[in-house]
């Protein structure tokens, strides 16, 4: 005769350690002042390339420095390197994205001073990284036009995880035939009320209007945190 | 997570581990289905089932002033009234929400 077995509800989230240990990151950064912005994007999206222009075009006037995540190779914190910035990479192995406690581990080890702004570059992923929340007060998700519009509805839980869209290599729109109408209608419906940015890191279009946003959230984090 | 829960209860073996688990929660239904198994080997899961229950998108909609499912994943708009909104109650869910343990 085989048992009955007993029901037990635990109600236990598998994530709450990373969870947790993201929660108290975010404490530190705003404590410390610093706006702690993560990308996410497909691998080849132009994330490296639009980080590169972000800390070099910050640098003069703002403390910044930047922790990429890579499966492999160190390129792409050599090619960030290049702004100047401190710049830590973060090898995952085979792991596919970043999570909570690789960035803090990474944090503790490097005596980087203060800062105004910290930049996680996440691996090149659109799936799992939306799940790990790693501390940060800004996440944005890079499309690049060359990708198609429909990348939010293919993957609407990174879109849905992220604060704000960024549709980078603009400067390439009319030669792929971008529908930037259509992109942002697939992005409203994944998340309405999304803030969608338009760049170029090649040309510099919209970049302007990019740092400003960015200013603006840092000012936001500074006066939240002095109260 | 498991054994901790199997050590609190006398090391009860666990027959099955109930999962609840959200559409907008990033992980696949099928592949941890197809994982369980072999994750389980050599620890007291062993032997054990995986019952996962899918947790649908459930948005607070501002128009109705109550809760409603999202039309879907790629649109998230009340299904009676079609306001858009990003209000999400449910849908993240990653929990063991139960285990079933042998008496």
């Amino acid at each position: 005769m085989n048992p009955q077995p007993r029901m037990v509800e635990v109600r236990r989230n598998i994530l709450k350690q990373n969870d947790v240990l993201a929660a108290a990151l975010r404490e530190r950064f705003r404590a410390e002042g610093i706006l702690a912005v993560s990308l996410v994007s497909s691998p080849g999206s132009g994330k490296t390339a639009f980080l590169e222009e972000t800390l070099k075009l910050l640098r003069p006037n703002y403390r910044v420095a930047a922790l990429v995540g890579d499966l492999a190779t160190e390129n792409d914190a050599v090619r960030l390197a290049r702004s100047g910035a401190p710049v830590k990479q973060i090898t995952t192995g085979t792991l596919c994205h970043l999570e909570a406690n690789m960035i803090q581990k990474a944090l503790d080890d490097w005596d980087v001073g203060k800062l105004d702004f910290l930049f996680i570059e996440n691996v090149g992923n659109l799936v799992c990284p939306s799940s790990y929340d790693l501390g940060e007060d800004l996440r944005l998700v890079l499309l690049s036009v060359t990708e198609g519009e429909d990348k939010p509805l293919k993957y609407p839980t990174i879109f849905n995880s992220a604060d704000v869209a960024v549709i980078t290599k603009i400067d390439l729109a009319t030669a792929v035939e971008f529908d930037e109408a259509m992109a942002d209608r697939n992005i409203q419906a994944v998340r309405p009320g999304m803030e969608v940015l338009k760049l170029s890191a090649k040309t510099g279009e919209g970049m302007a209007a990019y740092l400003q946003f960015l200013k603006r959230r840092w000012t936001g984090t500074r006066t939240v945190s002095a109260v | 997570m498991a054994q901790e829960e199997s050590q609190l209860r006398g090391n009860a073996k666990i027959q099955a581990v109930h999962l609840r688990l959200g559409l907008l929660s990033g992980v696949v239904k099928e592949a941890l289905l197809s994982s369980y198994e072999m994750a389980c080997e050599t620890t007291v899961l062993e032997g054990s089932r995986l019952v996962i229950e899918e947790i649908p998108v459930e948005i607070f909609c501002p128009t109705c002033q109550t809760a409603r499912p999202a039309q879907s994943i790629q649109w998230f708009c009340c299904v009676e009234c079609g306001t858009a909104t990003c209000d999400i109650l449910h849908g993240k869910e990653l929990e063991v929400f139960a285990l079933e343990l042998e008496e």
